[in-house]
């Protein structure tokens, strides 16, 4: 658990006068599962913009699977995966023309294709839905096909903002399953949400406000700290102090 | 390169998988061209014009035959007096009216001259001005019929009126050209700004930009479909236009294609540009129909001439790439020209062309941003 795969230090990000990200510094670790947290408008998208090598940092040092995200953009993509709220894949393909495309936009070749989409079909018990159309498959199945998908290619670090929007908690219990063995495997889970719940899965949390990390730690010591019984008190304490 | 070929692949799936792309990309084309073709025709045939003959002499008469038998009319009614003019017109069937005033004929001989009034109905101003021209054809011919031989015998002139490039003024020659214009710069600017926006709004736009895909592969990889789709459009339209119309392609054909090829590109980084202002597929919907298709429709000399209107909206038309268009294909396909007439024209795309990319990398830039 030591071997760092993100590094931030002193992250700026202006735009204009406005800034969005001020000063953040944090490392993830390989194979942890990192909670991203803070209210709308906190700056947590731009921060994940920026760790996905979508848009450059105004100042600051950024690592990410051991690249610069200031010059390494395109090597950064190469190694991580991404899914977000919407889900990632095209409605009007099959599961199997989904992963066949993604797997191709990762550059992996025919075989290695074709041996993963058996492999994922077989554990999530999909193979009746190889030819069927994503618009058929409940939001449920979607979901994990979907993170399924994103990790296809065995990137080191995986990136997830806000992956369960929308779904029950069953489901969402069902998604986390997913996601610890995923993370159990060495890739580093770095997920944004807005459900507290899911923030207590996680290894560690950050909790963003104004631009600012306000917060890092385990959720039990960040309980400890704030006297708090559960995270979702810890963020209304930090949020509305 | 791979992976861009996968990637297109996909966007053909998109488009099979769709039949409402399918009919929008092949089935309007054809429903337009035979709905400009035959139903917008602006030709006369069988115009109900009625005579009011105050003469009744053997000239007379002879014009009359002579306008009935031009299968350009047809005889609504013969009329007695002035008061008939009126009510014939209020049944609705006559479009126009001929008079022959007083000896007519008597006229004609003795004093080298006679009038004859020709009353169209007014509240159908196209097919008023057609008829008044394609009488005054007739009767301007019947004239020289006459006056040859008392000029001099020894020469005949029997003169044709003939209309320079669209001898029988069929009006589909006018249409189809104008269709083409159309329809191309409306699919491929609606299409690819509404396949763009689709993958923003879906979410998965954001997914493509985090993988290894360089944006511009994913811009090429969704147009490029598009652009072959398109052009199949025009070999059909083409080939409909041929079938249906028997309407040829005088000048070079390869030339045409070319030029249709830059054209059809214009109108894919337009709608590359569309999508880079829009954020929904409802507003680039909106931006290409309300955007492209009235201005095209009005102002780009499809159906309106651009010499017959006000200066300020003939500055508003010089912005429209069709006004261009319109000109380089009917040029090729009606007059038969060459590149050297319609160079400037070309040029003029290209430019077009290039300045919708510029745009469209700056905003795509920001929105990165």
């Amino acid at each position: 658990m030591n071997e760092k795969v993100i590094i931030v230090h002193n992250l700026v990000k202006k735009f204009g006068n406005f800034i969005a990200n001020d000063n953040l510094s944090f490392e993830v670790y390989k194979g942890e599962i990192f909670g991203f947290l803070g209210a709308n408008g906190a700056g947590k998208t731009t921060a994940l913009r920026i760790l996905s090598g979508l848009s450059k940092p105004t100042s600051g040092e950024v690592n990410v699977a051991g690249f610069d995200a200031y010059r390494q953009t395109e090597q950064i993509k190469k190694n991580i995966g991404y899914m977000c709220q919407k889900f990632s894949l095209y409605e009007d393909l099959t599961v199997k023309e989904n992963i066949i495309l993604y797997g191709g936009i990762y550059g992996m070749s025919k075989s290695l294709i074709r041996e993963r989409l058996a492999d994922l079909l077989a554990k999530l018990h999909f193979q009746e839905y190889e030819n069927r159309m994503i618009s058929d498959l409940p939001l449920g199945l979607r979901q994990k096909l979907a993170f399924s998908v994103a990790v296809l290619h065995e990137p080191r670090i995986v990136f997830l903002d806000e992956p369960t929007g929308g779904v029950d908690p069953i489901t969402r219990r069902q998604f986390w399953e997913t996601i610890y063995e995923t993370a159990s495997r060495g890739i580093t889970v770095f997920v944004t949400t807005h459900y507290m719940d899911e923030a207590e899965y996680c290894d560690r949390i950050s909790i963003m406000n104004e631009g600012k990390i306000v917060a890092l730690d385990t959720p039990e010591r960040l309980k400890k700290q704030y006297n708090a019984t559960s995270v979702e008190e810890v963020f209304i304490k930090i949020a509305r102090p | 390169m791979k992976r861009f070929l996968g990637f297109v692949k996909k966007e053909f799936l998109h488009i099979f998988r769709d039949y409402r792309t399918l009919f929008i990309l092949f089935g309007i084309p054809a429903a337009q061209i035979l709905i400009f073709g035959y139903a917008v025709s602006t030709d006369i045939k069988n115009a109900g014009v009625a005579v009011l003959d105050l003469s009744h002499d053997e000239i007379t008469q002879k014009l009359t035959d002579k306008i009935f038998s031009s299968g350009f009319f047809k005889n609504s009614g013969t009329l007695l007096n002035y008061n008939d003019i009126d009510k014939v017109f209020k049944k609705g069937k006559t479009k126009a009216v001929i008079v022959f005033e007083d000896d007519f004929g008597k006229r004609l001989i003795n004093e080298g001259k006679a009038s004859l009034s020709i009353i169209s109905d007014g509240t159908e101003p196209n097919t008023a001005t057609l008829i008044t021209n394609y009488t005054t054809s007739i009767v301007n011919d019947f004239n020289r019929e006459l006056a040859g031989p008392d000029i001099n015998n020894a020469i005949r002139i029997n003169p044709e009126v003939k209309m320079l490039y669209n001898p029988a003024l069929k009006s589909h020659f006018m249409f189809v050209p104008g269709v083409i214009t159309l329809i191309l710069i409306l699919i491929c600017a609606l299409m690819t700004s509404v396949t763009i926006t689709r993958e923003k709004e879906f979410g998965t736009m954001e997914v493509l930009l985090v993988s290894p895909l360089r944006p511009i592969q994913i811009i090429l990889g969704k147009v490029m479909p598009y652009f072959f789709l398109s052009f199949i459009n025009v070999l059909l339209i083409l080939l409909l236009s041929w079938l249906v119309f028997g309407l040829p392609v005088k000048g070079s054909i390869i030339l045409l294609l070319a030029e249709c090829m830059l054209y059809i590109l214009m109108s894919l980084t337009l709608g590359i540009l569309i999508s880079t202002v829009s954020k929904t597929m409802q507003q680039a919907i909106f931006i290409s129909l309300i955007g492209i298709m009235l201005p095209t429709i009005l102002l780009s000399g499809f159906i309106y001439p651009i010499e017959n209107m006000p200066k300020i909206y003939d500055y508003v038309s010089s912005v429209l790439p069709p006004r261009y268009f319109i000109v380089i294909i009917k040029n090729i396909m009606i007059k038969g020209t060459s590149f050297i007439y319609i160079w400037k024209e070309t040029l003029i795309l290209i430019m077009m062309t290039l300045a919708f990319i510029g745009l469209s990398v700056r905003n795509f830039k920001i929105r990165l941003e």
